[in-house]
């Protein structure tokens, strides 16, 4: 399946990347997978994905590493929010 | 929730302006309570001479209409206005304004303070901070997550 995934902030930074649209392979169905699933593309990717901190949305809704994501979904992983 | 409760905006405003129209034809407000935030000069120690607010179009407008619904729930609202801003912003420049208009000024207080601890918790802005040193990106702070925690108790 097909998902739309976004970086935010100094996640976009570290990564080069505001966003891309990845295709899964099987066995990537939830956020922590897809985590996993990118950081397995190397150090420059697996670093800045590993901060204990970093927060994820699944069509723009908070989520967590359980949550499940499917077909045209937008997943989006950030740092933790500093507005206001 | 009135049309136009929520703008996330590149533009400033005039806070006392934004009061007036919530109130603008209404004998039931008694009170109206507002919050404006602005850029400091310095932060951790750090001289601050302007930032950069990035945030995540679609999903910021959703997180705060759920906080403004939330709080109506909570307290007897006649109208709540949240006005946010995004893009490079210099130091005195306002960042965020919440009016929320009620018949009485404990909920109006209330609900404005709500409003803020939740928008500083669950919107997704963020600051990049211009420094003698170069940008930095402002870290979480725990104070916002213990300021959200404790309306759980109060519920």
């Amino acid at each position: 399946m097909q998902v739309k995934i976004l970086y935010f902030a100094g996640l976009r930074e570290a990564l080069g990347c505001a966003g891309e649209t990845v295709e899964l392979p099987v066995g990537v169905g939830n956020v922590g997978e897809l985590r996993a699933f990118l950081s397995a593309r190397g150090d420059s990717w697996q670093t800045p994905l590993s901060r204990g901190n970093l927060r994820f949305a699944v069509n723009q809704r908070m989520a967590g590493p359980e949550s499940a994501i499917g077909p045209g979904d937008e997943v989006a992983f950030f740092p933790p929010v500093t507005g206001g | 929730m009135t049309p136009g409760a929520i703008s996330v905006q590149r533009e400033d405003f005039d806070p006392g302006r934004e009061a007036d129209a919530l109130i603008a034809g209404r004998r039931d407000v008694g009170a109206v309570a507002t919050f404006v935030g602005l850029v400091r000069d310095a932060n951790e120690g750090c001289g601050v001479d302007a930032m950069t607010l990035e945030h995540y179009p679609g999903m910021t407008e959703a997180a705060l209409e759920e906080i403004v619904a939330d709080a109506q729930q909570r307290w007897p609202l006649q109208g709540v206005r949240v006005i946010h801003r995004y893009g490079r912003l210099e130091t005195g420049a306002r960042i965020v304004f919440v009016a929320v208009a009620s018949a009485h000024r404990g909920a109006a207080f209330a609900a404005c303070e709500f409003i803020m601890d939740f928008l500083k918790t669950r919107a997704p802005f963020w600051k990049k901070e211009e420094t003698p040193d170069g940008g930095r990106w402002v870290d979480a702070r725990e104070a916002d997550d213990d300021a959200a925690a404790r309306w759980q108790k109060k519920a």
